[in-house]
């Protein structure tokens, strides 16, 4: 190893007070996640694949199946009777930003088990400022799956006017947001990446299956009461709903109300609970050294 | 218990002044009350063995955990009050591997650039300059997961440098290392204290790292039971070599452990 002389490795021995950082030097923060986010992303095929395929095959299998069992009246925003293909696209985007919030909080997970979350933890960024951008860089790659997956629906004759597909993209950010923002307070909660199938157990499947993403509420309250007012309990069923509006160029305010509210919420609890004075990672003893 | 602090040298502010800390995991304290200074431009050796409170001093300097009993300033900022101006000088290689193993060389060193807000031209300066420095030139675009312990260890202090910090800390920077990756590693932290004037802090349990003309602070199961030039800290206990006084601070431990122990 060399030990040659490295000119200006290093300012003064006592360093003048240096100026706070500027707008720019924040953008270059989140690019710089974000960019790594994405080749993350792209490094892992697996991850790019299963994450199509799993909504596809939902579309492809699942939908053509149920689509003689299951019919779907004529409810907003639909003004005529409507495949259930069409029906289930807005729940399937809000699978694939589900799947993906939660692949962020394993990552996160992983990325603390393997002492990558560190290196971000000690930028002299504020903390609030590093996990916002982190979870802008999570829904960045989450909405880029979700046009992946509506080219290839589109391909399959399930289309939506022209241009929901762009009424679509703020309601997929919001979404999104939540979902991440869920995800990142949840891998505040989970000490190792075992323990992650729980999330699966406990949050994904309930949380999916309990939503409008499948099957109409009105048909929900029929078969039980009970179910139904968990589905109205369930953030997830507002970030489908405001997908679904969205498609067609119509606000669900309610919805929409939620889902800015439970992101607030969600992230407000992240923030928290990645504090080094306030949260939850200072009370578990899991600095990976042995000293 | 030695006092003879690296701190403060007339009006120069200390590198590192740890003043008063104590850290507990829930009933488990892992510090208790350790104060010591680490002045610019000197090498102070963390001497303790595994589970001495090497790491979670650590966590609390580069403000993973927040520091509740007592203060941690570097180069005057306070690290709990404002941690954006402690962190901005300091230099971190953790004991554990911190590398994305799934991105190149640059990659991993760009990202850390981004998250100290360096742009792009002077990131591939900084990060050219730098890899020549730990002699991993034409391995930039490498995987880090392709790179040896060694290589991986380098390509880390190479990235702790990336924003030019004035205060290093290595926690363990050598374990599982051979032998001549181990003088390499250490020899260029050196050079960086004399050529460069950065403080350093080198957390270690390996004895043989540590040089007549250091400073070292010793931790025994969370207390901080010796601090202050070699010279003196071999003097104050009685022994004839830092080897020998190390050991007889260490025994205590083993001493305290049989006196609990049924």
């Amino acid at each position: 190893m060399s030990a040659s002389a490295m000119p200006e490795q290093v300012a003064a021995v006592t360093p003048a007070k240096s100026s706070a950082f500027g707008l720019r030097h924040y953008l270059i923060c989140l690019k710089g996640i974000v960019v790594r986010e994405c080749l993350r992303f792209l490094h892992q095929r697996e991850r790019f694949i299963s994450s199509l395929v799993r909504p596809l095959v939902w579309l492809f299998i699942f939908a053509a199946g149920f689509r003689q069992v299951l019919g779907v009246s004529i409810i907003p925003p639909y003004k005529t009777y409507v495949l259930y293909e069409v029906y289930i696209t807005p729940g399937l985007c809000g699978m694939i930003l589900l799947f993906s919030g939660m692949q962020s909080s394993l990552s996160m997970v992983y990325d603390r088990e393997m002492g990558n979350m560190r290196i971000l933890l000690v930028s002299p960024f504020p903390r609030w400022y590093l996990l916002l951008s982190k979870m802008l860089a999570g829904v960045f790659v989450s909405i880029a799956q979700v046009y992946a997956f509506l080219i290839v629906a589109w391909f399959w004759g399930v289309k939506a006017p022209p241009l929901g597909y762009l009424f679509v993209l703020p309601a997929l950010f919001l979404s999104g947001m939540m979902l991440c923002a869920l995800g990142m307070l949840l891998s505040s909660m989970i000490k190792q990446l075992e323990n992650f199938a729980g999330i699966m157990n406990f949050v994904i499947f309930p949380g999916y299956f309990a939503s409008p993403a499948l099957y109409p509420l009105w048909r929900i309250q029929e078969a039980s009461p009970l179910l139904y007012k968990l589905c109205l309990a369930n953030p997830f069923t507002y970030a489908v709903e405001l997908i679904r509006f969205a498609f067609y160029g119509q606000v669900d305010w309610v919805s929409l109300g939620v889902v800015a509210g439970c992101t607030l919420l969600f992230l407000g609890g992240a923030i928290i609970a990645y504090d080094p004075s306030r949260g939850l990672i200072t009370r578990k003893q899991g600095t990976g050294g042995n000293g | 218990m030695q006092h003879a602090g690296t701190g403060k040298r007339g009006d120069e502010v200390a590198a590192l002044d740890v003043a008063g800390v104590s850290h507990s995991y829930g009933p488990k304290r892992a510090l208790n009350d350790v104060s010591f200074s680490v002045a610019p431009a000197t090498f102070t050796a963390l001497l303790g063995l595994n589970g001495a409170g090497k790491t979670t001093l650590f966590s609390l300097i580069s403000h993973l955990y927040d520091t509740r009993r007592g203060s941690i300033r570097i180069f005057g900022h306070d690290v709990s009050r404002a941690s954006g101006e402690a962190l901005r000088r300091v230099g971190i290689v953790f004991q554990a591997r911190t590398l994305d193993l799934d991105l190149s060389v640059y990659q991993n060193l760009s990202y850390h650039a981004s998250l100290h807000g360096i742009g792009g031209h002077e990131t591939r300066q900084r990060i050219a300059a730098l890899i020549e420095t730990v002699d991993m030139q034409g391995r930039q675009h490498d995987k880090a997961r392709s790179l040896s312990g060694g290589q991986m260890r380098r390509i880390e202090i190479a990235r702790a440098l990336l924003h030019r910090p004035s205060l290093l800390l290595l926690d363990e920077a050598t374990v599982g290392l051979d032998i001549q990756s181990r003088a390499g590693i250490l020899a260029t932290i050196r050079k960086l204290v004399e050529t460069e004037g950065i403080g350093v802090l080198w957390a270690t349990h390996l004895i043989d790292e540590v040089d007549d003309g250091d400073h070292v602070v010793v931790l025994r199961q969370g207390d901080l039971v010796a601090k202050g030039k070699v010279a003196d800290v071999v003097k104050a206990s009685g022994a004839g070599s830092i080897r020998d006084a190390f050991s007889r601070l260490s025994r205590s431990e083993a001493a305290g452990i049989a006196e609990i122990s049924p």
